[in-house]
């Protein structure tokens, strides 16, 4: 295996650290948030700058050793087209059961006990 | 759903879907090598067909050039979002404030909303829980917002209305 460029090398390490750092962050808000609308983010930030940043780290390896580094490419599209579905069936399940939330029950939502006028 | 019987049945009557899967498959497999290429035009062929009755029309757009600078401005507002929320998270003496957020759409077209649901999802900060095609609205939850008019202003803003631009 031949050595790539300091620079390639650094550019690769700082994505790989950013990409890192973003995941971290996100796993300590799944931890830290209280309630579980609040803890459906941090998946949604995981999947953006975290996979992003490591997926960016593995392009700029494949084509400094001299490889089509397009693929990776697919990984973005394949999480940005499934991560929103499932937040999205997940925080719709969570409503269906009535989960408690800090921000309270959406007025639009709240089937049968409607509260008039109390949302725009 | 019953749009299979109302739209007949064709060959390629998602050129652009037929495109991203054959050249999905393609890159998937690494391999121009021929019988990768007949597995793609299969694929490309067959999986939109079978879907038809999903799919609905067929997508047109009407400005390419909205399409790249709204990819930018979405690919910037996640970097940026990506930012303030870390900021949230790591600071121990701040708490967020999570809010319910009612965004009234204008857009009609089914993958417009779509796309604007996962846009909004996407991007960190908000994250759109029920799509309500008979109200015309997403509900969406963001995990700060104090002013939850405003934040629904700046998305049909910001996303929205290039959305219209692209698809209607």
């Amino acid at each position: 295996m031949d050595t790539l460029h300091p620079l390639v090398d650094a550019l690769i390490s700082l994505m790989l650290v950013i990409g890192a750092l973003f995941t971290l962050v996100g796993g300590i808000g799944l931890a830290r948030f209280g309630d579980f609308f609040m803890r459906l983010h941090a998946p949604t930030k995981a999947t953006t700058l975290g996979v992003g940043g490591v997926l960016i780290a593995a392009m700029i390896y494949s084509w400094a050793s001299g490889r089509f580094g397009v693929p990776e490419l697919l990984i973005t599209l394949f999480l940005f087209i499934t991560a929103p579905v499932s937040a999205n069936l997940m925080a719709k399940a969570a409503l269906h059961l009535k989960v408690q939330s800090k921000a309270g029950r959406p007025a639009v939502f709240d089937d049968g006990a409607e509260t008039p006028g109390k949302q725009g | 759903m019953a749009t299979g019987t109302s739209h007949p049945k064709r060959w390629l009557a998602h050129p652009f879907m037929s495109a991203t899967i054959a050249a999905s498959w393609l890159l998937l497999q690494q391999s121009f090598a021929v019988p990768q290429l007949i597995t793609a035009a299969v694929l490309a062929l067959v999986l939109p067909r079978v879907l038809a009755g999903f799919l609905g029309p067929q997508v047109k757009v009407s400005s390419w050039a909205t399409v790249v600078r709204f990819t930018g401005i979405v690919l910037w507002d996640i970097v940026v979002s990506n930012i303030t929320v870390a900021k949230i998270v790591l600071n121990p003496a701040r708490e967020p404030r999570p809010a319910w957020v009612p965004v009234s759409l204008d857009i009609r077209h089914p993958n417009g909303i779509a796309l604007l649901a996962t846009i909004i999802t996407t991007t960190p900060g908000t994250v759109s829980c029920v799509i309500d095609e008979d109200r015309h609205e997403i509900l969406v939850h963001a995990l700060d917002c104090t002013d939850p008019a405003a934040l629904a202003q700046d998305i049909k803003n910001r996303y929205e209305r290039p959305l219209r631009e692209i698809f209607e």
